[in-house]
């Protein structure tokens, strides 16, 4: 079963 | 470097470098706080041991799992390698250029609020206007420094900066000029503490202010007990009335009603909501900035407290957006797929180099909350930045500055933190002022949780926003990215 789902990655006054 | 926490329900781990942020099970969340110490063989008995009363939890499913975990590894997406050190100390190099002033135009107040670290805005000096000479040279200053930078900020700040209203305007006005023969482009935002709104203020701010910060602590009570004239007299009836109003003609341009908690309201989300029922969504709210001895200064006990209040406030914020009556929290603001380049995450603020406050009479500081202090005058608008030695300090004051920041989660978030609120804490701008640490660190747990409870409801309808700018959105018919 999926136990792990990525919600965001940041590609880097 | 992995954070893991549990907030609201949510099990969150967040890879410092990537700004990946993943939501697991219990299982998961279990998997990857063992899966550096442990082998794989370890970690499946520990769990399964563990997990006994569970089904679902196999040698199959842990294989499974580790091979998830193995796998968002391999793609960076969990303990990626920090290789962002070097950059920071190459920064000295590089080109640098002038963006941003803090325009004191004025020393002086027309509320004598007890905490205030201006010192009822005359900086520990004489009470004083910025003249409109003085203003124009500041911005050819600024023009000058600029290099090639298209945006310039330009913060009318004080004191009370309405009490030089007509020199703003005029300085306005030259700005207008000035951007169609230089090709720059200014914004300007206004800091005030509301007394002297009218409906001039309210009309040209609308016109040409691209953000306006407007100063009420909170609640009645809580208010009025700092927030007094010179006569003692309370100024919140004064001015939320003219805050409403300059809201309500503002549109959809932007403002924050911004409040500072002290040890008086550590309670202070009942201050937010009553900003929020008072009609504002824009909100923001600061801990004090005070020495350890002023009776508004924040103890050691008020920490737990305000760390659940931090809590507390994401949760009901996310109670009244389900409810169709949302507010902004400037801390809870956080883009996860698009937020700031490695740049300013690594320098912050900017602070003593493309970020300096001016005063009345020209002088140059890092910032407002160095003016009056004289080992930090950097020069002044006409000769320029020749205290070179305490702008260098202030150049390599970044996230990597500081040892004490070498192991934290969070440094990519907070750029080493507040180099004033370092200075006034320990003596030294890199110094680590842990106090402010703990807050901010629970405030980006709260920020991120908000956003993982986002997604999971925009998923319970069916709709799965793109983990990456560029991703593919459901949301809507064309599948195109949006800011949502």
């Amino acid at each position: 079963m999926e136990r792990i789902k990525t919600i965001a990655t940041r590609d880097l006054q | 470097m992995v954070h893991q926490y549990k907030l609201n329900g949510y099990n969150i781990v967040l890879d410092t470098c990537s700004g990946s942020v993943h939501l697991v099970d219990e299982v998961a969340y279990d998997v990857i706080a063992l899966y550096k110490e442990a082998t794989r063989e370890e970690i499946t008995a520990r769990l399964l041991e563990k997990y006994a009363d569970r089904p679902d939890v196999t040698a199959a499913d842990l294989a499974q799992c580790l091979d998830d975990v193995a796998a968002l590894e391999a793609a960076g997406k969990l303990w990626s390698p920090d290789v962002y050190e070097n950059m920071a100390f190459d920064f000295k190099n590089r080109n640098h250029v002038v963006k941003a002033l803090c325009l004191h135009v004025a020393h002086t107040c027309n509320l004598n609020c007890s905490y205030c670290f201006a010192a009822q805005g005359r900086y520990q000096g004489e009470r004083a206007l910025m003249s409109l000479d003085v203003g124009k040279r500041a911005m050819e200053f600024l023009i000058e420094n600029s290099g090639t930078r298209h945006n310039l900020e330009v913060d009318f700040f004080g004191g009370e900066p309405l009490m030089n209203w007509q020199m703003v305007k005029d300085l306005v006005a030259y700005c207008r000029q000035r951007e169609k023969e230089t090709g720059k482009n200014f914004r300007f935002t206004l800091t005030t503490n509301g007394m002297l709104i009218d409906d001039d203020v309210i009309d040209f701010c609308n016109r040409e202010m691209s953000n306006v910060v407007l100063s009420l602590d909170g609640r009645k009570e809580i208010h009025d007990r700092l927030r007094v004239d010179y006569a003692g007299r309370g100024s919140y009836d004064t001015i939320v009335p003219k805050f409403q109003k300059f809201v309500k003609a503002r549109g959809d341009k932007n403002y924050y009603i911004r409040g500072t908690y002290t040890h008086a309201n550590t309670d202070f989300t009942k201050d937010i909501f009553h900003m929020a029922d008072l009609g504002f969504t824009e909100l923001s709210m600061e801990p004090v900035v005070s020495k350890p001895d002023d009776p508004c200064a924040l103890t050691k006990e008020d920490l737990p407290v305000l760390l659940d209040q931090y809590e507390l406030l994401a949760k009901e914020m996310l109670r009244r957006e389900r409810e169709g009556r949302p507010f902004t929290f400037y801390h809870y603001m956080i883009d996860l797929t698009g937020g700031p380049c490695i740049y300013k995450r690594i320098s912050g603020c900017g602070s003593g180099t493309e970020y300096m406050a001016v005063t009345p009479w020209g002088d140059l500081y890092p910032c407002h909350q160095f003016v009056g202090d004289p080992k930090y005058l950097l020069g002044d608008i006409w000769k320029g930045v020749t205290n070179t030695a305490a702008q260098d300090e202030f150049r390599h004051c970044n996230a990597y500055a500081r040892p004490e920041c070498k192991d934290c989660w969070a440094k990519l978030y907070c750029s080493g933190g507040c180099a004033a609120n370092a200075y006034h804490a320990t003596g030294s701008i890199s110094g680590v002022y842990e106090y402010g640490c703990e807050l901010f660190k629970k405030r980006i747990e709260c920020a991120i949780m908000i956003e993982v409870a986002k997604n999971q409801d925009l998923a319970a309808q069916g709709i799965e926003v793109p983990v990456q700018l560029g991703g593919t959105c459901t949301a809507c018919a064309d599948g195109e990215g949006c800011a949502e």
